[in-house]
Formats: structure tokens, sequence, C-alpha cells
């Protein structure tokens, strides 16, 4: 019994480190830029800074939290009700069917707006996604490297479809930015879609232990009267929901949604109960700093952040295999 | 009381399960043994509804499986398959905990911790009750696993296997540990188990299954007869009577 409130204080204390760290990189994040902000103007109306701080620097420091926060739970998720650690919506699909949905709506509509675009988006993500789960069920031999490999293979499947779409309407350009992900253009009037993220996450809260017990396979699932079915599936709604948004207004983060969960399993666990924020805040810490190295390495330009969060990520995750690796002779 | 009436499985065209009927009385060990490929995994999935039936019924306590709400049934009977969950990083404590799920789905109450650390000392891991699943050996897992069912206090106890990885201490007492549940507390207990000897010395019932139909169902010493077993064995068998239990060698 004390070990299990050491275990809860323990927790506890961690999360609020996480919070403190990335309130302070918030802060930082909103001081930053190619423009200085002048304090002491930026709460008097009519100011240039208070123009840069309310149109540009708080919607993009609001974008990466809820990005970093939301790509790593449903990373996280997903992980669980996959049942494999190096299944993410990069690696299954899910990201690349996003932006197939965007592209067929930038075919259909001459005007599309950002909520039809998230529609699609959504949908086409759900599709790819599904489709990905149910080869996956339909696999054999479930090798642990294999079903990521699989999923690449579906993800590239649906990106050439995407470029085709985008060569032969010609729109090449838009597409770009949605391939690679940046914040640069989460401003004001174009990131309030994210706050649509939002509830979602509460989704993920309130399903956390029926995700960690469809984790555990679907007969300990069914003994427990927990109808595995579903909860996969409200799994698969919230990847698609979470991963549609984001790549509208930032792009694709690769590897935000593999990392993260991986590394906080490691020395966590696997019980979303628990973890579940701890998850979300470490994701948030992870693209606040990925997002100030971006803005100071070519300082007064920027980098698109999926190049960081893939030179960072791709190094900690060639880790995590060594690791998986290592273990794996153990045993 | 379960009640299986004409139970057939077909995976493609061969018939796994081939119409078997059975009464598995209440307050007993059940064990159901047989060669490889007899069904009596399949048998045992049939009647907790985690493998859909291609035909006939299975009643608990009068009520279809399929009739009953998943909850509900989850707070009546619970099963206990081969696992293949060996990489997930949860705690002991926390499967455990899973088995209380049908009762308080959010928060354990005071009663359930009860329940579950009780669970925990009955399979001896209250050392490692913090250890991740992923850093166990075989037999600490599958002790785990069946924590978690006994903390689910199911009225019905099915149990696939579940000896394998024990070594014979733990075995022995994993049985012994049934046993108390069955005089004790009244469980039902239905097993499907590979070492006709353990089914012998522990069990009310025995099963006999032979290429999925029912080959003979009786008290222990009815199905503990050589020529009984040679029949659906194949082999011979040789039993003797050691402490007044019925002991089968065989070679």
């Amino acid at each position: 019994m004390n070990l299990a409130i050491k275990d809860i204080n323990k927790r506890s204390l961690i999360k609020l480190t996480l919070i403190l760290a990335a309130a302070i990189l918030s802060l930082v994040s909103l001081s930053i830029g190619a423009e200085e902000i002048i304090w002491s103007e930026a709460f008097t109306e009519g100011t240039f800074s208070r123009t840069l701080l309310f149109k540009s620097r708080i919607p993009r420091t609001i974008s990466l939290l809820i990005s970093g926060f939301g790509m790593s739970i449903i990373g996280l998720i997903f992980q669980q009700i996959s049942r494999n650690k190096f299944v993410s919506p990069t690696t299954a699909g899910s990201v690349s069917g996003a932006q197939l949905g965007i592209a067929i709506s930038l075919v259909f509509f001459s005007k599309v707006s950002t909520l039809q675009m998230m529609l699609f988006g959504f949908v086409s993500s759900l599709a790819v996604t599904g489709i990905f789960m149910y080869i996956l069920r339909r696999l054999k031999f479930k090798e642990v490297v294999y079903v990521p490999l699989l999923g690449l293979m579906l993800g590239s499947v649906i990106s050439s479809i995407t470029s085709f779409l985008a060569y032969k309407y010609n729109f090449l350009q838009v597409l770009y930015g949605w391939f690679y992900g940046s914040f640069s253009l989460a401003i004001s009037g174009r990131y309030e879609l994210l706050y649509l993220i939002i509830p979602t996450l509460f989704v993920s809260f309130f399903y956390a232990k029926a995700f960690t017990i469809a984790g555990l396979g679907e007969n300990f699932s069914t003994n427990l009267g927990l109808n595995y079915r579903i909860v996969v599936n409200i799994g698969l709604v919230l990847i698609s929901a979470v991963s549609g948004a984001i790549v509208i207004v930032v792009g694709n983060i690769p590897f935000l949604g593999l990392v993260v969960p991986n590394i906080v399993s490691l020395y966590g666990g696997d019980n979303l109960e628990k973890n579940i924020s701890i998850v979300g805040l470490t994701g948030m810490i992870f693209i606040l700093c990925c997002d100030l190295i971006c803005r100071r390495i070519i300082y007064p330009y920027e980098l698109p952040i999926a190049l960081v969060v893939g030179v960072i990520g791709c190094g900690l995750f060639l880790m995590l295999i060594f690791r998986k690796e290592a273990g794996s002779y153990e045993t | 009381m379960i009640k299986i009436n004409e139970l057939e499985k077909k995976y493609g065209r061969k018939k796994v399960i081939d119409k078997i009927s059975l009464e598995i009385p209440k307050g007993k060990i059940t064990s159901i043994i047989g060669p490889n490929g007899a069904g009596k995994s399949t048998l045992l999935g049939m009647i907790s509804r985690t493998i859909e039936r291609n035909g006939g019924s299975v009643l608990i306590d009068e009520v279809d499986v399929k009739d009953w709400e998943n909850n509900e049934l989850a707070k009546h009977l619970g099963i206990l398959k081969q696992s293949d969950s060996v990489n997930v990083r949860i705690t002991i404590e926390d499967l455990v905990g899973f088995g209380r799920y049908p009762y308080s789905e959010g928060r354990l109450t005071e009663e359930d911790r009860k329940i579950i650390d009780r669970s925990i000392g009955y399979m001896d891991l209250e050392s490692i009750r913090l250890a991740y699943l992923d850093e166990l050996s075989g037999g600490q897992r599958q002790r785990a696993y069946i924590a978690s069912i006994l903390a689910q206090d199911t009225e019905y106890i099915l149990l696939d296997e579940p000896l394998n990885n024990l070594d014979m201490k733990y075995a022995s007492e994993f049985l012994k540990i049934l046993r108390q549940l069955v005089d004790d507390l009244k469980k039902t207990i239905v097993i499907v188990i590979h070492d006709i000897n353990f089914a012998a010395c522990y069990s009310d019932f025995i099963v006999l299954l032979k290429e999925g139909k029912l080959a003979k169902m009786g008290t222990v010493r009815e199905i503990m007869d050589a020529r009984v077993l040679e029949d659906i064995y194949d082999m011979p068998f040789n039993v003797l009577e050691v402490d007044g239990k019925l002991i089968c060698a065989y070679y």
C-alpha cells in the first residue's frame, strides 16, 4: 500500500515538473522571433508588439502545445490498440490518409473551407487507418518490425496518389506545406481548427483504462466485459481526427507520436491511466524545444519543424530499436 | 450450471467441435482433457464467448452466453486463455487491478483494493507487485494473469492450460488454491489441462474429448481406466493407485 502511495506521489511530482518546464518553454517561445516584442507595449491597444503577440506568437505557441500533446497521445493510443510499439500515425498511414483527403477536397471544391478540408482529411485518414488495422488483423506473422513497415508501404502508396492528384490539378506547391510540417503559418485565423482537438483529448482520457485493457488483447478485454471492437474503433476515430486537424494547420510532424510514447513507456510503463498526461506533456516539451531550434538555427529565417523533429526523432528511434534488440536477447 | 447443447464449430469445412452436449455441474472442478487437436480450447472459448460458435447453445445459469449483458457476464464468468501479451509494460498490481474492471470501471474502491491484495498474496507475488510484465519470467507472468482472474471474483472460472510455464511447486500449489476456491467458496471451475495426473488428483469430473467429439464424461474413477484412456490416446496406459489417488503411468 505504501509503495502505491509513493508511486502516486512520484507521478504527481513528475507531472508538476513537466508542466513547469512546458510553461517556461512557452514563455521562451512567445518572446523569440524575427522581431522583438517589447513587453511593456504588448498590452497596449494598437502597438506592433501587441499585434505580433496576439496574431502570431500566442497562436503559434498554443498550436505547438496542442499538437505536441495531441500527436503524442494518439501515438500512444495507436501503439496500444495495434499492440505494436513502432506504430504511429506517421508509420501507419493515418497522416498520408489525411493528406489524401485534403488533396481530394481541393479537387472537389474550387473554394474550399478549412472545415471542409478537415472533414475530408478526417474521413480519408479514418479509411486508411481502418485499412491498416484490417490488414493487421489478417496478418499471420505479426513480427514487431514488419507491422510498421507495412504501414509505411501503405502510407507511400497513398502519398503517391496524393502527389498524382497534385500534379494533375496543379496544386503541388500547396501540398508541400502539408507534407513538411511547420508552425510558421500557425497564425490567428488559421490555427483555430486545432481547438477541435481538445474535446478528443478529453475522450482519450476518459477511455484511457479501456485502451490499456484493449492493449492486452481481445480475449482479455472480452473476459472483462469490455467491447474490444468498439474501443478500438473509438481509438481509430480519435487518431484520425487529431491527425487530420494537425496536418491541415501544421503539416506532418514525423516521429513525434512514435518517440515520445516509447520513451515514457520505458520509464513509466504502458498503463495509459497513469501516464497519458505524462506522455502528452513530454510531447509538448519535445515539440517546443524542436520549434525553438528551428527558429534559432538560421535566424532570422526558420526551418520547417518536420526537419528538426525528423533528425532528433530518428536518432531517438534508432536508440529505441537498439535498446529493444538488446532487451530481446536477455529473455 | 453450464449447459452445452449440440455445440458446433467449423473452421472452413473442418468441424473442430462436432455437436457436443454436456452439463458442467456447479461447485466442482471439471477438467477437459484429450489429445492435441481434440478441440479442448475451442470448447472453452465458446463457453466463454471469446470464440464464435457455428451452432448449438451454451447456457450459463439457464441464460445463453449470447443473451448475457457483456459486463454482467464478466462478473459471473472469467476466462484465462493462453496469453501472448509478453511485451506489455504494465505492473502486476495494475494487471490484477484490471480484474476488478467489471465492478468498478473507473476508480478502484477500498473493497476492490482488498480483493486485489488478497489475489496478489494468493499467487505469492507480493514482493514483485510493482514489476512490469515484460520483466517477469514465464511462470511469474502466468501467476500474475491467474491473480487477475482471481481478482475478477467470478462464480465460474475457466482456465485454458493454466499450468503452462509453472514448475511443479507452483502447479500443485495453484491446483490446491483451485480446490480451496471450490470447496470453501463454492466456485465452479473448468480447466483445460494436458497433464492427466494433475487432472485426476484435483478434479471432480473429467471430460474426455477426441477429434471434436465428446468421448466420455464422468467422475475421475470412471475416466481413469486404462481401457478408456488407451482408446482415446492410442497408447498403452497403466493406472496405479497411490495414496488413494489414481495415477497413470505412460512413457
